[in-house]
């Protein structure tokens, strides 16, 4: 710690950091564009001056940049002193000279760093008086809107974009102030976490598109702490709504996962929410005389009655893995323990369990995504991550800068000092190893890469496990990648932190296996080399934002989706309920039309139409995640809490809301909390639930904090169109929030704030007034509770007995735009979306006689389809990709499979060659250093 | 023993010495004799006390500077030698006529930086528009290469070292010699934080020197002739000769290699021929266009780092640039500003968008529509883009001229906002 002072007030700041970051820290204004607290300082806007004095004796001072100095012990420095202030009003006149000044028009009005800094600056009248620098703007695809008028070139974007995210299709062009940032030419971003441009630019230069088509003011949304329904990653965020409607998406700080940062599909996803296939109405799909079958919506009364009418006998339920806690749990007590079967296909669950067993195993610890970042190698085993978790993608692209960070010290150069660090570094990396069909996102900074089968890949893993410890179970593998096996070996036990990633997606439990015991002969190595007990970095991530709190919930009883199935098909149910689960996308298509064959009375419960629930018999609307308070395990095993947005219009409910004991006139009489608390009751791997449950009453004064601004507008006119009395406010009477603009906000814990601001700081750059420190943790925030408790036995190895698939060798791939089902229902990220398709490589499309975009038939002895090809440089030899998309079942192809060229036509070709235009397949190796 | 080491070998009537004729002229000798007698920290040692400073502009002690590069066994292996021959200074001209005139004494002071420093691979970086230049040294590198005196073990010495010419797109601000490496690398040519500075974390990350054509040309002279001569040959404060240049309406515009100390006058009225006829001194920018104006009164000064310091101007690269009594100062700084404001990389807020407002004032007080409150504005932005103020030193430079204009020569800008634009035109 050092002491600094600061207009004649001293402080206790940490000496590593720059001054700028400290005087955040401390809670002090200081007006700042290029910094960024996740990027550090380049020095390049000048707004951050500050007065810095030698000594007590130096009445003279001189100028400095606050973020490009050193928060050194004894500084004394003035923010106020008139040469500084006169300096930074310098700054901002001149920054504004060329802004065009249309704040009424401009997207960024109200949440606009710019603004607030002009502000904090104190420039008010404008002297330039020539004609302002103009420039064309770009269409950059569906995501971001480019308007570079407003451009003040503080360069956060090229830095965010390419050097935070790796990216390479936006660049700082031009020269002097004509410097432009933009493509080499018009066309889509490419990079996955483009949208993070719209809050890491201090202007409304880079604003969210899909915003922009039902736009409204940040002061006028209604908004409240959720959580990313894209994947398992947990990724905390704040969306808002305005009439109804789901507006937009924004982060939500939190320390150990997200930081400042989403992914596309988190941010772009949620106007699935606005989409027109949206399940609005309660469907009651029955013969009606000479009609036929027909659907008839009921009232919510009549829909529940009809539930309880045809859920009276011997009734079954299927969970769901994209549901909250809550509906799982209510499912379950409606159907019964024994009668509660899996949601997730049974290869899914059965990895999803071994994952948990692992994690729960002494020594492995899963680390969270700040963790990830920390990681000084990283072995990536088949998981596409930037496809399927893709912020824990973006967190091993900083890992592999913890090589620069080592050699940035050893230089004495503050790590803060991020060109000079970068410029230091060059393209030094820490390794990140990565196992994978084909090549990934990540392989420009992977320090090594191999391709192959995820047969081959158990065969690597096994051979690095037994280079670590001689004494593990011989693999079974014809394969031996034994050369490469050591050198990964050697890395991996020469590391500090070293970090073994993987996921589900593979549906492989061998992989897991074989992974799990890579993960145990390296913590065994590493207690050998060692007095303290170090464990190892495991984590696999997980496809959607419940697969683990499901497959948790699953530990405590019921059953798998295929007895479920094999019930129903045998007609041995009375009425099955169906939770927030297309089945067709779960298991073979052949296996769910048998169960249908049994004409078991169906009812699903769900937010979009899908393909199955269009054949239930009673189809009711559930929420969505912003429409329901909600609870939701990420990879780790972290329980967060989602809130309640908005109350949506109609029949629109949280699907437990439907499950549990209904009162025809007050309406659900169990509320989601007790759910929970019984589930912590009934099961001590859940009771860390109600330490979650008890951080939730953050009420002081009797007063809850507000879901709406104390800016909102228009509240006793919104609904004039239709009446003329002003509405009353929807009650909330389980949760710390209202529906109101009443209240006080941020009571005593920050996660809770529905979104980020301060006085003077209307952007989301207010959250580091909600920091304990620049970076850290939310004042007395709620982080979520671990349900993992790290207790379990340690293990011995597992038996790992792969046994080789018949037929040509195939592996499954996830698309970030797409690959999720509610998310795919966006209209943006349908935009950015593909229709299924297969690759494969050079070599065996030479030997198969297709062409690139050719058709190629992948055929099963019960299924066979044509699929649009894509010749790969980076592939496996002999195998056969397969992107399922919402066209093609994946269970459907399982099983020995063969391929065949189509005969092709030219306008097939033609169109698929369209097609593949808009996939971004960005997999190239680090350029040489 | 010579007192114009730098041109001693140069006659622009004819080629430049091949590198026979520059052996001939005990040309390497310098080099030779190093390998065979000197460690790297006896060269070290003789180039600090030489007293040599930096003839780029900046004037920074030669050895010094040298010294930051980490040596010794813990040291990064690989360093390098970048030579800044980016010469784009308005009215510099100086380093041209010693790689047109003489590039085998450019070689030779590269050999003998790098092996001060143990670097084995050096850089060139040479302005595009130096096509003669660039002729001329891949010329000479091949011939040294040929006689062994770059390469592997170089003359048995055991050291290595390698050339690389490199011509420059072209901007200004790689002359700043941080936007150099930038531009080296391929990347946009802004300039880097310091620190940490180049020696330490330079090109491609690794320690390195960047040093000026000009410096590295002193060096064979320090070596060959030593210490005390090389002292010996400043009349004033500093140790050496320094080539300086007259532009503009005098009688003999040129080049000449001049000892450090002589009188300003010596230059202007002896080499430069003085003023044309009908024209009087005005003013003149005594290092290039980046420094301040000194008057007719400052003729008696010498061309002294420190001296013209003491005058409130710089040296810098020792090019003046004269004007005349019916040339209009305020045409010649707005010329200049156009330059330097199109010249910014566009980094940093002052600079960026400080000089393209200075600019536009220029053109407004030239045509005409000029107002009291402009010269405000200009006057503001003096401390604005000041040095410490802006990321690098190219807008504090742009000042200099600028402020000692709006000093000297306030009735002119005045006269522009009375007269309703440029009276010289009228």
């Amino acid at each position: 710690m050092a002491k600094i002072s600061v207009d004649g007030v001293e402080y206790e700041v940490n000496p590593a950091n720059n001054l700028l970051q400290e005087c955040l820290s401390q809670g002090l204004d200081l007006p700042y564009f290029c910094w960024h607290p996740c990027m550090g300082s380049v020095g390049a806007c000048r707004q951050c001056a500050v007065k810095q004095y030698r000594n007590a004796d130096d009445k003279t001072g001189t100028v400095v940049m606050a973020c490009m100095t050193p928060a050194s012990d004894g500084s004394i420095i003035s923010i106020n002193d008139k040469q500084a202030t006169d300096f930074r009003s310098h700054v901002i006149e001149s920054l504004m000279i060329s802004h065009p000044h249309d704040c009424p028009v401009c997207e960024e009005g109200g949440e606009c760093h710019l603004q607030d800094m002009t502000q904090m600056s104190g420039h008010n009248y404008r002297r330039y008086d020539f004609k302002k620098v103009t420039h064309r703007n770009q269409d950059l695809g569906p995501f971001i809107n480019h308007e570079m008028n407003r451009c003040i070139a503080c360069y956060r974007c090229v830095r965010f974009y390419d050097d935070y995210a790796g990216g390479t299709d936006l660049a700082a062009l031009g020269s002097h102030h004509h410097v432009y940032f933009g493509r080499h030419e018009e066309g889509t971003l490419e990079n996955e976490f483009s949208g993070n441009l719209v809050e890491v630019c201090p202007t409304g230069v880079f604003t969210d598109k899909t915003f922009s088509a039902h736009y409204t003011r940040k002061w006028d949304l209604q908004t409240a702490p959720s959580v990313c329904a894209g994947c398992g990653a947990g990724c905390n965020t704040t969306p808002g709504e305005r009439y109804g409607t789901l507006r937009r998406i924004v982060n939500r700080y939190h320390h150990d996962l997200n930081g400042y940062f989403l992914c596309d599909r988190g941010r772009f996803g949620y106007d699935a929410n606005n989409s027109t296939q949206r399940v609005v109405e309660t469907l009651f799909r029955h013969l009606q005389g000479e009609d036929g079958e027909v659907r008839k919506a009921l009232t919510s009364t009549e829909a529940a009655r009809q539930l309880d009418a045809m859920s009276s006998g011997e009734l079954i339920g299927i969970g769901s893995p994209r549901a909250s806690l809550e509906s799982n749990m209510a499912l379950r007590q409606r159907v019964g323990t024994q009668n509660f079967f899996s949601g997730m296909s049974d290869a899914q669950l059965s990895c999803a369990t071994e994952v948990i067993a692992l994690l729960q195993e002494p020594g492995l610890n899963c680390p969270d995504i700040r963790t990830l970042e920390q990681s000084d190698c990283v072995l990536v085993v088949n998981e596409d991550i930037t496809n399927t978790s893709a912020r824990m993608a973006l967190a091993l692209r900083q890992a592999t800068r913890n090589a620069a960070t080592a050699m940035a010290q050893s230089a004495r150069i503050p790590l803060w000092q991020d060109a000079a660090v970068r410029e230091l570094a060059q393209h030094s990396r820490s390794p990140l190893i990565i196992l994978s069909p084909q090549g990934t996102r990540l392989d420009d900074v992977a320090s090594d890469t191999f391709l192959g089968t995820v047969e081959q890949q158990i065969a690597l893993v096994e051979g690095i496990t037994y280079a670590i410890d001689a004494d593990c179970p011989a693999s079974t593998s014809s394969f031996n990648f034994d050369a490469q096996a050591a050198s990964i070996a050697k890395q991996l036990c020469a590391a500090t932190r070293p970090c073994i990633v993987s996921g589900i997606s593979a549906e492989s439990i061998e992989l897991i296996r074989a992974t799990g015991n890579l993960a145990r002969a390296l913590r065994e190595y590493r207690h050998r080399q060692s007095e303290v007990k170090l464990s190892v970095d495991l984590c696999f991530a997980m496809p959607e934002a419940n697969t683990m709190g499901l497959a948790l919930l699953m530990r405590e009883g019921g059953g798998s989706l295929s007895s479920a199935l094999s019930i129903l098909g045998k007609g041995a149910a009375d009425a099955a309920i169906v939770l927030e689960n297309d089945l067709y996308r779960r298991a073979a298509t052949e296996a769910i039309d048998a169960a249908l064959a049994g004409n078991t009375p169906m009812i699903a419960i769900d937010q979009l139409h899908n393909g199955f629930n269009a054949k239930a018999h009673l189809l009711l609307p559930a929420a969505s995640m912003a429409e329901q308070g909600g609870t939701w395990v990420n990879y780790e095993g972290r329980a967060q809490h989602s809130y309640q947005v908005f109350q949506p219009e109609g029949k629109i409910r949280a699907s437990y809301e439907w499950l549990v004991p209904s009162n025809p006139v007050s309406g659900p009489t169990v509320h989601g909390d007790t759910l929970l608390e019984e589930l912590a009751a009934e099961s001590a791997n859940f009771a860390p639930l109600l330490e979650l449950l008890s951080s939730r009453t953050g009420i002081a004064a009797l007063m809850k904090s507000p879901r709406q601004s104390h800016r909102y507008s228009g509240r006793t006119a919104m609904h004039a169109n239709e009446h003329v009395h002003e509405t009353k406010q929807a009650q909330d009477p389980h949760s710390p929030l209202s529906f109101s603009m009443e209240g006080m906000l941020l009571q005593k814990d920050a996660s809770l704030m529905s979104a980020a601001w301060a006085p003077a700081w209307n952007s989301n750059q207010a959250i580091s007034k909600f920091q304990e420190e620049i970076n850290g943790e939310l004042k007395q925030g709620n982080k979520g509770v671990h349900l993992l408790a790290r207790d379990g036995a340690q293990r011995p190895y597992s038996k790992v007995e792969y046994v080789a698939e018949e037929g040509i060798a195939k592996y499954f791939i996830d698309q970030l735009f797409g690959s999720e089902e509610i998310s795919a229902a966006s209209p943006a990220i349908q935009a950015r979306a593909v229709p299924a398709y297969a690759c494969i490589s050079h070599e065996l499309a030479q030997s198969l006689g297709v062409q690139q975009h050719g058709l190629l038939r992948l055929s099963t002895n019960r299924y066979s389809v044509e699929l649009p090809v894509l010749i790969r440089d980076r592939i496996a030899a002999q195998c056969v990709g397969i992107y399922c998309g919402s066209d093609v079942s994946r269970a459907d192809l399982t099983g020995k499979l063969s391929v065949a060229a189509v005969a092709q036509d030219s306008n097939v070709l033609a169109s698929s060659r369209a097609m593949f235009s808009s996939l971004v397949i960005n997999d190239t190796l680090p350029r040489e250093g | 023993m010579t007192d114009l080491p730098l041109t001693k070998n140069i006659d622009m009537s004819r080629a430049p010495f091949d590198i026979g004729q520059y052996r001939q002229a005990q040309g390497y000798d310098a080099v030779l004799q190093m390998f065979k007698d000197m460690a790297p920290s006896d060269v070290l040692e003789m180039v600090k006390n030489s007293g040599l400073k930096g003839r780029g502009g900046a004037g920074f002690p030669t050895g010094l500077k040298w010294s930051f590069v980490p040596s010794g066994d813990d040291a990064p292996k690989t360093k390098y030698l970048v030579v800044n021959a980016d010469e784009m200074e308005p009215g510099t001209f100086k380093d041209r006529l010693l790689l047109e005139g003489d590039p085998h004494l450019l070689l030779e002071g590269m050999l003998i930086a790098a092996y001060t420093i143990q670097a084995n691979t050096a850089y060139i970086f040479l302005r595009g528009e130096y096509l003669r230049a660039e002729k001329l040294l891949r010329e000479a590198i091949a011939q040294a290469h040929e006689q062994g005196l770059l390469g592997k073990n170089i003359q048995g010495s055991g050291f290595d070292l390698e050339i690389i010419l490199h011509t420059s797109a072209g901007r200004y601000i790689c002359g700043e010699e941080t936007a150099l490496l930038n531009a080296l690398e391929g990347k946009r040519a802004n300039p880097r934080a310091k620190p940490p500075f180049p020696q330490v974390s330079g090109l491609w990350g690794k320690p390195t020197i960047v040093n000026n054509v000009e410096t590295l040309c002193n060096l064979p002279g320090i070596l060959r002739y030593g210490v005390d001569w090389y002292k010996a040959l400043g009349k004033g404060g500093d140790a050496g000769t320094k080539l300086c240049g007259v532009s503009g309406r005098v009688n003999n515009p040129g080049c000449w290699e001049l000892a450090l100390g002589t009188p300003i006058r010596e230059l202007l009225e002896d080499k430069a021929g003085g003023m044309c006829a009908g024209y009087k001194l005005r003013g003149f920018l005594p290092g290039g266009g980046s420094t301040d104006f000194l008057l007719p009164e400052h003729l008696d000064l010498t061309l002294d780092y420190d001296v013209i310091g003491k005058a409130g101007s710089r040296l810098a690269t020792g090019t003046m640039i004269v004007l005349d009594d019916q040339t209009c100062p305020v045409g010649m700084v707005g010329n200049l500003m156009r330059f330097f404001s199109h010249e910014s990389c566009g980094w940093c807020t002052p600079c960026r968008d400080g000089l393209p407002w200075i600019d536009e004032i220029f053109q407004r007080l030239e045509k005409g529509g000029g107002r009291a409150e402009d010269l405000q504005i200009l006057t503001d932005h003096l401390e604005y883009l000041g040095p410490g103020r802006t990321f690098c030193a190219l807008a504090p430079g742009a000042m200099a001229p600028l402020g000692s204009a709006l000093r000297h020569f306030r009735e002119d800008f005045d006269a522009h906002i009375h007269s309703g634009g440029c009276p010289w035109r009228k």
